[in-house]
């Protein structure tokens, strides 16, 4: 332990902590705007200056470990001077459109100036309006970005794709695609972390409300919604309702105040990704007659595909041919549902509530039109979309009880709740596989819960009717990467994988709400597995909504109609190779 | 008014000099992989400040050629604007009326001969990509990237022997990379920018100093069964030889003389690096098990394709031991020896007597003042270098050209040899030079010119010859080795076009070159004889680093290592340099900036942990 003082006040940090550790486990607050802990600890912003005794220059407290007997002040007149002409500089190459910016209110560069009483721009405007590349949902300006590096090290570290980079040198260094690429070339795989963890507005999700402010105003077209599993978990933090009180009810309740006419659950289309992906494995490796050399892949994670397509493009035919659940929701809506309507599919406009950013992508797939009216989901909005749509449409959250989801394609069993976290779609699959092969439920409802949880790399090994069936589970492409490694190189043997694109699964995913210096995946996925827990229903096989569907339209699990509509071709678009 | 005044030196033209100054140190350390086309840019201002606007194309050329840069570098230039660029800048360079002008529209036009590439990928991408080799740039200039923050971080902090294992990731040598490295990466050391660069080569000369046992680091778990031979037991193929037993391979070293160490051993006086020191750092290298076999002539005795035959991979590293000739009348003579030869036989353990001869030594290497200051030690009557140049020209250190002055070596500077003169019994009594004026500047370097004086006659009795080194190439240009002037060619891996499997590097492979560059290239090497044969194995250290202490950094001098007075050191081949004190190891170290750990080393880590 080392013994220093803070701000006057006698403080025991441990050894090699920062000094910003130092202090805010002291209750001292010094202000960051680069600093992401273990991640991005390189005093770049110079925000967080403090200054210790004796020394001439200041100190960044983020990357400063603290020595014995050190004398810090975090807020003397020269600490409040360089933050306050940091914080001037870093305007002076900001586009402070702030009332236009999707991150207004939710800015670090804003809470910043705001805090330090910045009132007036002294320093002659340097932003450099630059031309962004718009063929992906993800969208980079440059004119807002403030060089913290964090999308850098995001990409780098956690997700293992290095599609950021610093260009030029010096006094023209900007953060743009790595490689003179663009983003298109990259193999970005749109998970979208990069923009969660952008302190400011140079990094968003393309904005597509106005389609759907367009198609609720059409009275010729029929709107259905579907909500993604992980968008329950966290949809209205942002909104001022605690975690509790933001229901999976009361968001059903303000998707029909915003003009839905029928608010559908993604969850059922999990329900019916695992009738399809379930059976599927166990076609293909439980009834095999040899076990093939690699394991299955889940392929609901449009992120995850994007990375395997581009990374290891001779493992494509690995991947479950399952559309996702967003996808098969879109199928069916626009065939059984608008056959049992008597809607002309033509006119059904189906808009999915998915936490990421890749569903906007794969939703635009040329493969993703089984239906035969167009695109089979129209358009797909975020999480924070979602969040704006309320807050646009003045919904008074607090006044509206909970509503159910329409039928039929609003059922759902807690295994498709699940499909939001990590883990969730393997725990899922293995609770219904468990029971078509053995014709019994497993010993507890919650026989697989051992691939819950944040770590990056799950493996587990279970026995179903008397074979062991060995599965992994990862999430952060950083750890896909090293799970893949280990897999060509025989050094890991699987049958099942569930991969998804980011840290903690869908809950953590790159469409939720941004809460700056928290990852929240965890507690949304608890969440998630709490609703689970309480369902009537815990096994996607069990969901009457989804019998009913195969009893009167599909036939049964990869019928000929189920794979014309729930199951796609990964090879008819391609992604840049590695 | 009085009609002529007394130059006086202002106060603010006292200031600006030191800041003139500052910025020369400054301009000088600019990190490896910076822009050239933003450094371009801003050296023009600069020059445009200097202009006296008197005349149009310095005046507004200049200011007009850095608005065109200005747009090429914000990407808003089309190809076109390169012509423009390209002929302003020839028309200021042909019809500005003095040097600030005309030079500056030089420097644009060099820039565009040079990195013209540069220039049309800002065209074309509007942007250039960021070198990381610019962070730390002492590890870069270093050919090996010896990690030099951490294993000074580490003197600093009295971790002597954690200091040497971690040279030891990189570099095998640090005994003798202590005593007589080039140091290149002390350079550019960013501490320039404040007072001046550090004494690097001190400092891991005080590491291995105080450092008892001699660490090594831990070898792969498990063998790979595969077998290597290294052809050369120099610094590049004992180098090769090290990592790639440490990798887990069976390597044997294949000598041809009587010792290792190769050039270390046979071409640099013990005066300047003690057997003993390197003898330290040999076995330290053999610790890991590697055979040795010496007064093995590989293509004289042993044919190379049945060693080849023997070996999963090759790793030729015969250095350049053979001397170049000066093609005049005389060179047979008795009494005329090379460099090569002679100091090859001191590292044999003959000593020739040189006493009471008169000694002439031809060249102004490092060489050159290795076989003139070994001949003051012979007990030579006097020493004599003879070279072409000016002194300040000679390639030799500067601190070796002054020592060989110290012991009285006499420097005759602007003497081209012109034939050699001997006596009835062919013996060696006199050179004849050629005096020369120094020249124009080619390819950077002044050339010597013939002046209009009658030729020279030097009496000697030893005349020694230290006009470059050759290497003994024919057996492996027979093997298929493909060779240019005797160099063997290698791809930028090390390996051998054509020939799977086999690899060359050090002298043989880029000429006489450096330590440190043989050290680099058996690095290279290994890593990818290794990956040839199938792995992937990691070189590491395994040594934390301390965090950089919190302290004021003061503009401070640099501390410098002393030698023993010419007098005492002049009459044996002992030891001359003295190593630093503690208190100025410490000092010393306490002047890193820790570029690994502040400013881009912060961002991108500061250092490879491994390789």
């Amino acid at each position: 332990m080392v013994k220093l003082t803070i701000d006057h006040k006698k403080i025991t940090a441990s050894e090699g902590a920062t000094i910003l550790e130092a202090a805010r486990s002291a209750g001292i607050a010094v202000p960051t705007l680069c600093h992401l802990e273990g991640l991005n600890e390189i005093g770049a912003c110079r925000v967080c200056m403090v200054e210790v005794a004796g020394l001439d220059r200041l100190v960044a407290a983020c990357n400063t470990p603290v020595e014995k007997g050190l004398t810090v002040f975090t807020n003397s007149p020269r600490v409040r001077r360089a933050r306050k002409v940091n914080v001037g500089l870093l305007l002076s190459r900001h586009d402070c459109q702030c009332l236009t910016c999707a991150r207004s209110g939710n800015c670090a560069l804003q809470s910043l100036a705001n805090d330090l009483g910045i009132v007036e721009r002294v320093y002659k405007n340097e932003t450099i309006p630059a031309i962004w590349d718009k063929s992906l949902p993800l969208i980079r300006d440059m004119g807002k970005c403030v060089q913290c590096m964090r999308c850098i090290q995001v990409c780098d570290h956690i997700q293992d794709l290095h599609v950021w980079d610093l260009v030029n040198f010096g006094s023209h260094i900007d953060v743009d695609v790595s490689g003179n690429k663009k983003i298109h070339e990259s193999g970005c795989a749109l998970c979208g972390q990069c923009i969660t963890h952008c302190p400011v507005g140079a990094l968003t999700a393309r904005d597509d409300t106005e389609k759907v402010l367009d198609a609720l105003a059409d009275p010729d077209r029929v709107t259905v919604v579907q909500v993604a599993p992980a968008v329950r978990a966290a949809w209205a933090e942002t909104l001022g309702l605690s975690r509790d009180k933001a229901t999976p009810g009361k968001m059903a309740a303000a998707l029909r105040r915003i003009g839905f006419d029928y608010v559908f659950d993604t969850d059922f289309a999990a329900d019916l990704t695992i009738m399809e992906e379930g059976s599927e494995l166990i076609e293909r490796v439980l009834h095999a007659a040899k076990k093939p050399e690699y394991p299955m892949f889940t392929s609901c994670c449009p992120g995850w595909v994007r990375f395997i397509k581009g990374q290891y493009p001779d493992m494509v035919g690995c991947l479950s041919s399952a559309k996702s659940p967003q996808q098969m929701f879109g199928a069916v809506a626009k065939s059984y549902f608008a056959e049992a309507k008597k809607i002309d599919p033509q006119k059904l406009f189906v808009v999915s509530i998915m936490p990421c950013v890749a569903k906007k992508h794969e939703a635009a797939l040329p493969s993703m039109n089984s239906a035969g009216a167009g695109q089979d989901v129209d358009v797909v909005l975020t999480t924070r979309e979602f969040a704006r749509f309320i807050r646009s449409e003045h919904i008074d959250l607090a006044a509206l009880a909970d509503e159910d989801f329409d039928d039929p394609l609003g059922q759902a069993s807690g295994a498709g709740i699940i499909f939001g976290a990590t883990g969730g779609v393997m725990e899922a699959a293995l609770r219904t596989v468990y029971c078509v092969v053995t014709g019994k439920k497993p010993p507890t409802d919650d026989a697989f819960k051992k691939v819950r949880g944040m770590r990056g790399w799950k493996s587990a090994e279970f026995d179903v009717a008397g074979s062991a069936i060995k599965v992994a589970v990862a999430s952060g492409l950083g750890n896909a990467r090293k799970l893949m490694e280990a897999i060509r190189s025989g050094a890991a043997r699987y049958d099942f994988v569930e991969i998804m694109a980011c840290p903690g699964g869908c809950a953590g995913g790159g469409g939720q709400p941004i809460a700056m210096g928290q990852e929240l995946a965890e507690v949304r996925g608890d969440k998630l597995f709490k609703l689970d827990a309480s369902s009537p229903l815990r096994y996607s096989h069990e969901n009457p909504a989804v019998r009913a569907l195969y009893d009167s339209y599909l036939e049964k699990p990869l019928s000929h109609k189920a794979h014309h509509l729930l199951h796609s071709d990964h090879s008819v678009w391609s992604m840049p190779h590695r | 008014m009085a009609r002529l005044n007394l130059f006086k030196e202002s106060a603010a033209q006292a200031a600006i000099d030191d800041v003139l100054r500052d910025i020369e140190r400054r301009l000088f350390v600019s990190p490896f992989g910076n822009c050239h086309v933003n450094l371009v840019a801003s050296i023009l201002k600069l020059c445009h400040a200097q202009s006296c606007g008197k005349c149009v194309p310095c005046r507004i050329g200049l200011s007009q050629l850095g608005n065109i840069i200005e747009d090429i570098l914000k990407g808003r230039a089309e190809m076109a604007s390169l012509v423009l660029l390209e002929k302003t800048a020839l028309v200021i360079y042909e019809s500005a009326d003095c040097a600030i002008g005309y030079e500056a529209a030089g420097t644009v036009l060099k820039g565009l001969r040079n990195f013209r590439g540069d220039y049309e990928n800002h065209v074309s991408s509007g942007k250039c990509s960021p070198d990381e080799g610019g962070s730390v740039p002492c590890v870069n200039f270093c050919p090996a990237h010896v990690d030099i923050p951490g294993y000074i971080s580490l003197v600093e902090s009295g971790r002597y022997e954690d200091a040497v294992r971690l040279i030891r990731k990189d570099n095998p040598f640090p005994g003798a990379c202590g005593l007589i490295c080039e140091h290149p990466c002390e350079t550019r050391c960013r501490r320039n920018i404040l007072d001046v660069g550090l004494n690097i080569r001190g400092l891991k000369r005080f590491a291995v100093d105080n450092c008892d046992n001699t660490p090594t680091l831990q070898p792969a778990a498990s063998k790979t069964g595969k077998k290597v031979a290294v052809v050369g037991g120099g610094p590049a193929g004992l180098s090769a030889a090290y990592f790639l037993q440490l990798m887990g391979h069976t390597v044997t070293v294949y000598e041809k003389r009587k010792f290792l160490g190769g050039m270390l051993r046979y071409g640099i006086p013990s005066y300047r690096l003690p057997r003993e020191e390197l003898q330290r750092d040999i076995d330290a290298i053999l610790s890991t098990g590697i055979k040795v076999r010496l007064g093995a002539d590989i293509g004289g005795g042993i044919p190379l394709d049945e060693l080849r035959g023997q070996y999963d991979a090759l790793f030729i590293a015969i250095g350049a031991h053979t001397e170049k000739k000066l093609e005049l009348e005389g060179e047979n003579l008795r009494g005329v020896v090379s460099a090569v030869q002679m100091l090859g036989g001191i590292g044999d353990g003959k000593l020739p007597d040189f006493g009471g001869r008169r000694v002439i030594v031809v060249g102004g290497g490092n060489v050159a003042m290795d076989v003139a200051r070994s001949a003051v030690r012979l007990g030579a009557a006097n020493v004599t270098i003879a070279y072409r140049r000016r002194q300040e020209d000679m390639t030799a250190l500067p601190e070796e050209i002054e020592g060989a002055v110290a012991e009285g070596c006499e420097i005759m500077s602007l003497q081209a040899p012109a034939l050699i003169e001997g006596d009835l019994d062919d013996n060696v009594i006199a050179l004849w030079t050629h005096p020369q004026i120094i020249g124009p500047i080619e390819d950077g370097r002044p050339k010597p010119v013939n002046a209009d004086k009658p030729r020279q006659r030097i009496a000697c009795d030893i005349l020694i010859l230290a006009v470059g080194q050759d290497i003994e190439a024919d057996h492996f240009i027979r093997f298929g080795v493909k060779a240019k002037r005797n160099i063997l060619q290698t791809r930028g891996d090390g390996s051998v076009e054509g020939m799977p499997g086999v690899f060359a590097g050090g002298d043989c492979a880029t000429g006489p070159a450096t330590v440190i560059r043989a050290v680099e290239a058996g690095k290279v090497a290994a890593a990818n004889i290794d990956n040839y044969l199938g792995f992937d194995h990691k070189i590491s250290a395994g040594v934390s680093i301390p965090d950089p202490r919190l302290e004021n950094k003061k503009h401070w001098g640099r501390v410098i290592m002393r030698e023993k007075s010419p007098s005492e050191r002049k009459n044996d081949f002992g030891h001359l340099e003295l190593g630093m004190s503690r208190d100025e190891a410490i000092q010393e170290a306490g002047r890193c900036l820790r570029c690994d750990r502040f400013g881009y080393g912060s961002f991108r880590g500061g250092r490879k942990a491994q390789w």
